[in-house]
């Protein structure tokens, strides 16, 4: 019996750890039924990337308050980690406060110390998000895509981080030895007072509650990250590793419509000859993008790392002026339709079953398609590289060389480039005739 | 009293055995498009006045093909890039200059795929290097103390980082330049990318050019300046919409220039 509190711990702990884990291949198998992605040059353009744009967030301070506010939480969530560290060494071995006993006094106190004022720091910082989600009500947290479960899914992320950091403080300022040692007690020292009428007893049950909840707090916190937007905290590392390097005017020319193209332009080609033999199931090349599995494996990254911040829709030009294309929609939009297909697939033993249905029309309407300007003002916005302006791109290009659906003006420009080689309907023979006219 | 323009073409360049320092690559706008023409006009004028050794494709060039792609269709972007290629190629083009983002944008990073390996600038960015290099040099002070706000166009400023060149120019005219509140990398689009000039909007409150007109409004600006005939379009309808075309000009970098 003694060591049942070990055993419970590491069953926790397994559990925990395991569940996450699985969710996590799952998420890979999503992400890899995109079409894969050649991103082993410029390595060290990536890693850079990685150093100054994820863990040096210097596309996030560009908006200073939410900026400093989330390097607050960013780095007090990554330090008071280490904490979880003794935790979990504690559980299994049944140990109390290792660190106490391996570290020199000043050291551990200085860490804890530390841990304790940037508990409050995310406090105070978690606090000011939820104000400017709920009470002044940030223009860009009320969208019409954050209705419903996204807002809710930002709160209840925020709940979590109140709850959790309390928990610690609370833990710190019941423990009766590690009050007395007075090292490193900062800010419990002055929330232990409030313990002050318990009995040892009691305050022994306090402190243990108070480390069982916040390890399982962690954990639970852990395996919600999968089914929330808060995947970002995970994902923001690779996302960023294999963000777009090229100027971001440069869109990729489709290889298939080139392999046609030349075919079309050479002049030995004989048009009547029968289509080369071809591997009987391969399915011929389809252009664009209706449906998840048609984006690649980074696009699909993209979405389940956006955290629906929403700056690439504050800065959307097509936004801004009431047109209902959002960034941040379709990124949301490729993230639950990758989901369902995910589910779809799990359902199946494995395969995806068709179901009728497909990102475009079913999530993404034409409509938002045709409102963007391709401007980019999305993809600079984003603080963690993703790109929905590529999406947006592909969905238009099946529309157009799939269905021939494009607006009608669209349609007569560009059968005025094939005619005569602008967009207007002018003779060809006219171009140089600027030059003599004022 | 039409001023003559020297427009020597690729054609007559040749079959004069001559090879041009810079290609100006006229675009579809510049070409066809009546506010348009008038920049391709001033940028010429400067280059005449600066003795660039400079040809135009003339009825040899074909559009970009970037509209298309932007709007989707991949297969008309890539024939008229393969045709374009073929052509500049021919003639053994090395050094392309244009007055249009979009084809500045298009030529540089997406004709190099297909074959179209070219060093391509912008109007802007000429003009700078001309300034600089002594050839071209501002007489006039037509512009001193005028206030002109800056319009980054996004295939210049996002699309490729440009954003000091035409900064650069302009402050040598000695005008005071005012920023916009976006500017930069957070400019606003004037409304005419991705296709968006050859179709109407989709419904919304509130026309895209007319809200970056009003960012320009606030700074009070004599001049708008911008370096893409479709956001010189776009700017001008929208200060006609605010009815301000009486106090306020949009223009050309290159027409500033030429007029300096």
């Amino acid at each position: 019996m003694e060591y049942l509190p070990n055993i419970i711990f590491a069953v926790i702990l397994i559990i925990g750890i395991g569940y996450f884990a699985r969710n996590v291949k799952k998420l890979i198998r999503n992400i890899k039924l995109g079409h894969e992605v050649d991103a082993s040059e410029n390595t060290a353009e990536r890693w850079k990337n990685v150093i100054n744009i994820a863990l040096g967030q210097s596309k996030l301070i560009r908006r200073p308050v939410s900026g400093f506010l989330h390097a607050i939480v960013y780095v007090g969530f990554i330090i008071i980690n280490i904490e979880v560290l003794e935790i979990i060494i504690d559980g299994i071995f049944g140990t109390h406060r290792i660190g106490q006993e391996v570290l020199p006094a000043s050291l551990y106190g200085f860490l804890i110390g530390s841990f304790e004022v940037l508990a409050v720091l995310v406090l105070v910082s978690v606090i000011i998000f939820w104000i400017r989600r709920n009470i002044i009500k940030v223009k860009r947290f009320f969208s019409a895509e954050m209705k419903g479960w996204p807002k809710n899914d930002g709160n209840i992320i925020l709940y979590f981080e109140v709850v959790l950091m309390c928990l610690f403080l609370v833990m710190n300022a019941s423990d009766t030895p590690f009050q007395a040692a007075d090292s490193g007690n900062v800010i419990s020292q002055f929330i232990a007072p409030w313990f002050s009428g318990f009995s040892e007893g009691t305050l022994h049950i306090i402190e243990k509650s108070a480390w069982w909840i916040h390890i399982v707090g962690i954990l639970v916190f852990l395996n919600y990250l999968y089914f929330s937007k808060h995947l970002h905290i995970l994902l923001a590392f690779p996302n960023v590793y294999f963000g777009k390097l090229e100027p971001k005017g440069k869109f990729n020319n489709l290889d298939a419509v080139t392999a046609e193209v030349k075919l079309m332009m050479d002049p030995d080609a004989d048009p009547y000859a029968a289509p080369a033999e071809t591997a009987e199931d391969e399915v011929p090349a389809k252009f664009g993008a209706s449906d998840v599995m048609d984006l690649t494996q980074v696009q699909l990254l993209n979405a389940y790392t956006c955290t629906e911040c929403g700056r690439c829709t504050s800065e959307c030009p097509a936004n801004l002026t009431g047109k209902k294309l959002s960034p941040r929609k379709i990124m949301m939009d490729t993230r639950d339709r990758l989901e369902e297909v995910g589910k779809n697939i799990d359902l199946n033993k494995g395969k995806f079953v068709d179901d009728g249905k497909q990102l475009l029309g079913d999530y993404i309407t034409n409509e938002e398609l045709w409102a963007c300007t391709t401007c980019n003002a999305c993809v600079e916005a984003c603080p963690v590289s993703i790109d929905p302006l590529s999406i947006i791109m592909e969905m238009r290009r099946y529309l157009v060389m799939e269905q021939s659906a494009a607006p009608m003006e669209l349609n007569n420009m560009m059968t005025n480039i094939e005619n005569n080689g602008a967009p207007w309907p002018y003779n060809q023979m006219d171009r140089l005739n600027w030059k003599d006219e004022n | 009293m039409s001023e003559q323009l020297i427009v020597p073409t690729m054609a007559e360049m040749m079959a004069e055995g001559k090879q041009p320092e810079i290609l100006f690559w006229v675009g579809s706008a510049g070409s066809y498009d009546d506010r348009a023409k008038k920049i391709t006009r001033a940028f010429v004028k400067i280059l005449n006045k600066a003795n660039v050794n400079f040809a135009v494709l003339g009825t040899e060039e074909s559009n970009t093909g970037d509209v298309a792609k932007r709007a989707g269709n991949e297969f008309l972007f890539q024939m008229q890039a393969v045709m374009n290629i073929e052509v500049l190629n021919a003639y053994e083009v090395k050094r392309i200059v244009t007055c249009d983002p979009h084809s500045f944008n298009c030529l540089k990073n997406e004709y190099p795929g297909l074959g179209g390996q070219y060093d391509v600038i912008h109007h802007t960015q000429f003009i700078k290097e001309l300034m600089e290099s002594g050839r071209l040099t501002l007489e006039g002070d037509t512009y001193k103390g005028k206030r002109i706000t800056f319009h980054d166009p996004c295939y210049l400023g996002r699309a490729n980082s440009v954003y000091e060149a035409p900064r650069d120019v302009l402050k040598k005219t000695n005008a005071t330049l005012v920023e916009m509140k976006r500017h930069k990398g957070t400019a606003l689009c004037c409304g005419a990318g991705g296709a968006q000039m050859f179709k109407d909007a989709e419904p919304g409150n509130k026309e895209i050019n007319v809200l970056r007109t009003e960012d320009a409004l606030e700074t009070l600006p004599e001049i708008i300046a911008t370096g893409c005939p479709y956001c010189n379009t776009m700017m001008t309808d929208g200060v006609k919409f605010k009815e301000k075309e009486g106090d306020i000009k949009v223009m050309d970098i290159a027409e500033l220039i030429a007029n300096a």
